[in-house]
């Protein structure tokens, strides 16, 4: 769904994060992780579309949970947004393919097909990531 | 093989990892004389008109990539749903991608809910999905059906601006095509009226503009169902191929004729057993 006409609630909008180097956990440049850093590659997006699309299904969403605030009062959204993090702990280790199928029923993607469903298929992926890595990253222990 | 340096699954959708090196390959290669290839444009005229009974489309079939005319026989007018057909404009690719998405989507909905869509819903998908996108979908379309709620006829814009005429020309050729129906149109027309005014309107762009030309389609959607016609007129300009460059026997004529027998004699003979069970 998408909600039209409402600039009074894009002040609510996700900044956009942007193309700032990538820092690590010291607040420099993560040299071991990410490479060495080039600035103009990460100062200018490429692409019209690459900031836009980033951010894109989160700002949707704030849209969304500002109008169903104002119109239904607070609890409307907290719910919602009670579901989506209840819903997007459903999945299995991070480096194996989880279906998300609780995430996708709720916010609506298993009623449309849209480019995410067609390009990039995280099941199709070329790259394999190391198990190992991927669960420390993810538990935040790396 | 597992990777060191991945450490989420990348994200599905479109990926921008190649648009820098793009850029810079661009006037790298033979120092500028190398360019990328081309996507190929269908540089059309199409057209439509809301008549009495229902909504006509007319198309023509010429795609060009570039100055070269790739296909003659192009099919630009694309099937949404059973009531509802879209002419597309712009790059072949995208107007095909596009009206694929938004008819499997129509689909799913008239599944889960039961109902027929209808016309304004297949427009609104289409404008937010090609307005997300900021014109980088390069498809100009013309939507064209009958629903519940009369006969419709939309145009969506590749930065997703829509209007809702009774009647329409986009492409290259658009102009000419609008000067016809500009004259001609009148609301409340009957079939088989509508369908020559758009013949010639398709046929005016087909005549004024380089991108447009070979045969005219014509699809008219209607209550009782769809008459895709196609073509519906053919270019007087055919080409005669022969498509088949063999010689017939016979066509060289024999001057003489020698024939050397070969003697061959039986040196060894070995018997091999097959197992066929």
């Amino acid at each position: 769904m998408n909600t039209r006409g409402l600039r009074s609630q894009l002040k609510d909008s996700v900044p956009v994060t942007g193309m700032g180097p990538q820092v690590g956990a010291y607040g420099v440049q993560d040299t071991l992780r990410s490479g060495f850093s080039s600035v103009k590659n990460e100062l200018l997006p490429s692409h019209a579309l690459e900031l836009s699309e980033k951010n894109f299904q989160l700002n949707q969403d704030k849209m969304n949970f500002s109008t169903l605030r104002n119109i239904q009062g607070l609890h409307a959204p907290l719910k919602l947004q009670m579901e989506y993090r209840a819903a997007r702990q459903i999945q299995r280790l991070p480096f194996l393919q989880s279906s998300h199928l609780a995430l996708d029923t709720l916010k609506g993607n298993d009623e449309s097909i849209s480019f995410e469903d067609i390009l990039n298929d995280p099941a199709q992926s070329e790259m394999v990531g190391e198990p190992h890595i991927m669960v420390e990253y993810k538990l935040g222990l790396m | 093989m597992a990777l060191s340096n991945v450490l989420e699954t990348p994200a599905s959708g479109f990926n921008f990892e190649n648009v820098s090196r793009n850029v810079a390959l661009d006037g790298l290669l033979e120092g500028g004389h190398t360019k990328a290839p081309k996507p190929m444009k269908t540089g059309t005229t199409i057209a439509g008109v809301v008549c009495k009974d229902g909504v006509v489309l007319g198309a023509d079939t010429r795609a060009t990539s570039g100055e070269v005319v790739a296909d003659k026989m192009c099919a630009k007018i694309h099937y949404i749903s059973p009531n509802m057909y879209c002419c597309g404009a712009g790059t072949a690719a995208d107007t095909e991608k596009t009206t694929d998405l938004l008819s499997s989507n129509l689909t799913i909905f008239s599944m889960t809910s039961g109902r027929n869509p209808r016309v304004v819903m297949a427009v609104n998908i289409l404008q937010d999905m090609l307005f997300r996108y900021k014109g980088q979908i390069g498809a100009s379309l013309i939507l064209g059906g009958v629903d519940c709620t009369g006969n419709h006829l939309y145009t969506v814009g590749p930065y997703g601006s829509i209007d809702n005429v009774p009647y329409l020309a986009m492409g290259s050729g658009d102009l000419a095509a609008l000067g016809i129906l500009e004259d001609r149109f009148k609301p409340n027309m009957e079939l088989e009226e509508a369908k020559e005014l758009v013949r010639d309107a398709i046929h005016s762009g087909i005549m004024s503009d380089l991108g447009s030309g070979n045969n005219i389609d014509i699809c008219v959607i209607t209550k009782q169902g769809v008459d895709y016609i196609r073509p519906y007129q053919e270019s007087e300009y055919k080409d005669k191929r022969q498509r088949r460059y063999k010689y017939r026997p016979g066509t060289t004529s024999i001057l003489t004729e020698k024939i050397v027998p070969l003697e061959l004699e039986v040196v060894q003979e070995t018997v091999q057993r097959m197992h066929t069970a």
